[in-house]
């Protein structure tokens, strides 16, 4: 399976995407940078995270007009697989490939710890490698997390399940105490109508190696990989 | 001529950033204050020669990029 990282002015996390992809999951990888408009191929693109364009006007907001994200809309509108991680879920929802948007963290803090969510979905080209409700532990890292749609928006994501991630305690229960950012519904990741386009907050590829504290994030590329054999 | 953009949060959308400066202001001694809503203000110096034409193109700014419709509101004001 061929991954493509796209990098933007900014991007700090593309390069712990393709250590994960080539070197612990030894997977075909590309860098692409924001400028192209070719995939080269790709059968998933991960929009990583960081801080591109510095977070300026908006996080992500800048980002979404860069010319690769025009080749990403149409490749998302044709079934191509998305991934974004944090920056990436963020310009995911500035460019409307998600619904709603992000806001400042409740706490007015960048949080940079562990959390624990719960799988919501395993029907997806994302988190088929999981168990339904199984808990999993992965690194949150950023300042705009609080995610909020309209509650219109929000009435169908939870009708048609396309939030594929909720934070939750070390118990699996959706608590008030557990949710690091005031994130509507405590919503950490959702797919769109389609179930192509993924967008969480929290690192997967910080989560891929044991000896780093924790491997549940390398469940979700394990899932890309096994989509697209059976694909 | 001069366009002054003022993006702010909806109203409803929470603004913990607005209720932080209250609490700061309050803290201060200053009283009376019954909410903050903290936004941003964008500067557009425009080479354009009519007022409506410059307010109409900055309306479009204002769609396209300088706000995200989702959470923000905007108000326009337009200078020679």
């Amino acid at each position: 399976m061929k991954f493509g990282v796209v990098v933007f002015p900014g991007s700090n996390c593309d390069e712990d995407c393709v250590d994960v992809l080539r070197d612990v999951l030894k997977q075909e990888v590309v860098a692409l940078w924001h400028q192209e408009t070719r995939l080269h191929g790709c059968d998933c693109v991960v929009l990583p995270g960081g801080f591109s364009y510095g977070d300026y006007l908006r996080t992500g907001a800048i980002a979404r007009f860069s010319p690769i994200m025009r080749s990403l809309a149409a490749f998302a509108k044709d079934g191509g697989l998305v991934l974004g991680i944090c920056n990436g879920f963020q310009i995911l929802l500035e460019s409307g490939l998600l619904p709603g948007a992000m806001l400042r963290n409740t706490s007015l803090r960048f949080i940079c710890r562990y959390v624990t969510m719960r799988v919501e979905r395993t029907d997806t080209p994302f988190t088929n490698r999981f168990r339904s409700g199984q808990v999993v532990r992965m690194p949150i890292a950023h300042n705009e997390g609080n995610y909020v749609v309209e509650t219109k928006t929000l009435k169908a994501l939870q009708m048609h399940r396309h939030v594929v991630f909720r934070y939750c305690d070390a118990d699996g229960q959706v608590t008030a105490s557990s949710n690091p950012n005031g994130s509507t519904d405590s919503i950490a990741g959702l797919c769109n109508a389609a179930g192509n386009v993924l967008g969480l907050m929290p690192h997967p590829e910080r989560a891929s190696e044991p000896e780093l504290g924790s491997a549940d994030g390398r469940l979700i590329f394990e899932s890309l990989i096994n989509a697209m054999a059976s694909a | 001529m001069i366009a002054r953009v003022s993006v702010t949060l909806k109203p409803g959308v929470l603004d913990p950033q607005g209720k932080t400066v209250q609490q700061a202001l309050e803290s201060l001694g200053f009283k009376g204050i019954k909410q903050v809503r903290v936004g941003k203000c964008i500067e557009l110096e425009l080479n354009h020669g009519k007022v409506a034409s410059a307010k109409r193109d900055v309306e479009r700014m204002c769609e396209k990029l300088l706000a995200n419709p989702v959470v923000e509101t905007y108000r326009i004001e337009v200078k020679r």
